[in-house]
């Protein structure tokens, strides 16, 4: 069973096609890379895979149930999902609170979610950090709160928007770490939306190439870099694409 | 500047005497006041909310009629209460006329606009992926408002500080429709505006500052109160 299936979907904005997919099929366990140039609908695939946005035409699949448009069917498979912006926008509050933000709308109170926050926390090395207020944090601090914000859920899928984008390579490889790790304990599928090349080669399972709101290729990832199949893939990795 | 002085001590005095009409005044001011901002809170901040977080046919036009509304002079606010609950009127089988009730209905509809303005003005300042954020993390759609709400609560705080603010330092409305009668819904204002009638300006200033050190005072509280929620 696929983690994900997309069928014949399309996104409009405002009359404009922004995504268009015939057939999309990711894997549980997996790590998959996106990469492509800017505005070829990367960032509008991960809302649609988050359900924080619908298609304007086709099917999405998730864990082999049809994702409807009823409310309450897309609030429970949300739930099972989190998703990292590139911009870490963190609740004007403590980092606890920040990062115990998706248990407390769960219901979860009490000494459990303690002790998940320190966990959380102390994964993104930043134990004892609780009672800081969010907007002391640098850049790298704020986004590892920001993973730990979801990772503290647990959840079956993570979903990256270029979240080192605007890091040092000191936050960036604790994020890279954290991601590989929680992949290989949690089994979590991860889609990561990357401009770096070299990070999608470093630890995506399967790399796609998104260009002009299409999917051109997806291929295991040594594959994808080695020998890609379309021409537009092999301008782009060699940097030779004019957008 | 001598009425100045003379005001000082006699605010000082009249505080220090627990004279038994001075207070009265002072603690039905802050009933009716305190009521009226309570009751334009829960019924502002949602208005303001749900005109902030939604886009509707028709939100324009009544965004308009909430700015003018911010605006309206209590006086005519006044009238059209005392219109409504006067003996003749539509609600006048109430008979709240002259009650601090209806002293209260007056100052909700004054203070409410005001309030529910502001909040549409603080939550437009909030970062617009606050929301997004918390419901990728699981919220749904109540929950998602209640985050947004949250990042702007200094500015609601600040809505319902100014809401308190023009309730309690206004006169056109309580007079119209209270009627200052003493012992009864005689307030702050109105008594202030009834000692400087009568020459009494060294009361009416002492009464004033009381008026303004109450304001003060529960300005601190409530950012206070803001500050330490937030935490």
């Amino acid at each position: 069973m696929w983690m994900y299936e997309i069928n014949d979907l399309q996104k409009n904005y405002q009359g404009k096609k922004v995504l268009e997919i015939e057939n999309l099929q990711l894997a549980k366990g997996k790590i998959y890379g996106i990469i492509g140039p800017s505005g070829g609908g990367k960032s509008t695939l991960l809302r649609l895979l988050n359900l924080l946005e619908k298609p304007d035409q086709g099917e999405i699949y998730y864990q082999g149930n049809l994702v409807e448009e009823d409310e309450k069917q897309r609030l429970a498979y949300r739930r099972t999902m989190a998703m990292v912006f590139q911009q870490s926008v963190l609740f004007n509050t403590t980092v606890y609170k920040n990062v115990a933000y998706g248990l407390g709308i769960r219901g979860q109170r009490g000494e459990a979610v303690k002790k998940k926050v320190a966990q959380a926390l102390d994964l993104v090395e930043m134990e004892g950090y609780e009672k800081r207020q969010a907007i002391t944090l640098s850049g790298g601090e704020a986004q590892r709160v920001a993973l730990a914000r979801t990772m503290v859920l647990e959840p079956e899928v993570l979903l990256l928007d270029e979240p080192t984008a605007s890091l040092d390579p000191y936050n960036t490889g604790v994020v890279e770490k954290l991601v590989r790790h929680l992949n290989e304990e949690k089994g979590t599928t991860m889609v990561w939306v990357t401009h770096n090349m070299f990070q999608a080669k470093r630890l995506a399972h399967e790399t796609l190439f998104l260009y002009e709101n299409r999917i051109v290729e997806q291929k295991a990832t040594e594959e994808f870099f080695q020998s890609p199949s379309d021409p537009k893939t092999q301008a782009f990795i060699e940097g030779k694409m004019i957008y | 500047m001598q009425d100045m002085l003379v005001g000082l001590r006699e605010a000082w005095q009249l505080l220090l005497s627990l004279d038994e009409e001075t207070y009265q005044i002072i603690l039905l001011s802050l009933r009716v006041s305190g009521t009226a901002v309570l009751l334009a809170a829960l019924m502002g901040i949602p208005l303001g909310a749900f005109l902030s977080l939604n886009n509707f046919w028709g939100k324009k036009l009544i965004l308009n009629i909430i700015n003018t509304f911010m605006g309206l002079p209590p006086v005519v606010i006044g009238l059209v209460v005392y219109l409504f609950l006067s003996s003749s009127g539509p609600l006048g089988e109430l008979e709240l006329l002259f009650t601090p009730e209806a002293m209260i209905v007056a100052q909700t509809i004054l203070v409410t606009p005001i309030i529910a303005g502001l909040t549409i003005a603080a939550l437009s300042g909030v970062n617009p992926m606050i929301g997004l954020v918390a419901t990728s993390l699981g919220a749904n759609s109540w929950q998602a408002a209640w985050a947004i709400i949250k990042e702007a609560r200094y500015g609601v705080m600040a809505a319902i500080v100014s809401g308190f603010g023009r309730a309690v330092a206004e006169v056109g409305a309580v007079i119209m429709v209270g009627g200052d009668i003493q012992g009864s819904t005689r307030v702050m204002t109105t008594a202030i505006a009834l000692q400087t009638r009568m020459g009494n300006f060294s009361t009416a200033l002492a009464l004033g500052l009381i008026l303004v050190l109450l304001s003060f005072l529960i300005n601190l509280s409530l950012g206070y109160l803001t500050e330490r929620r937030g935490r």
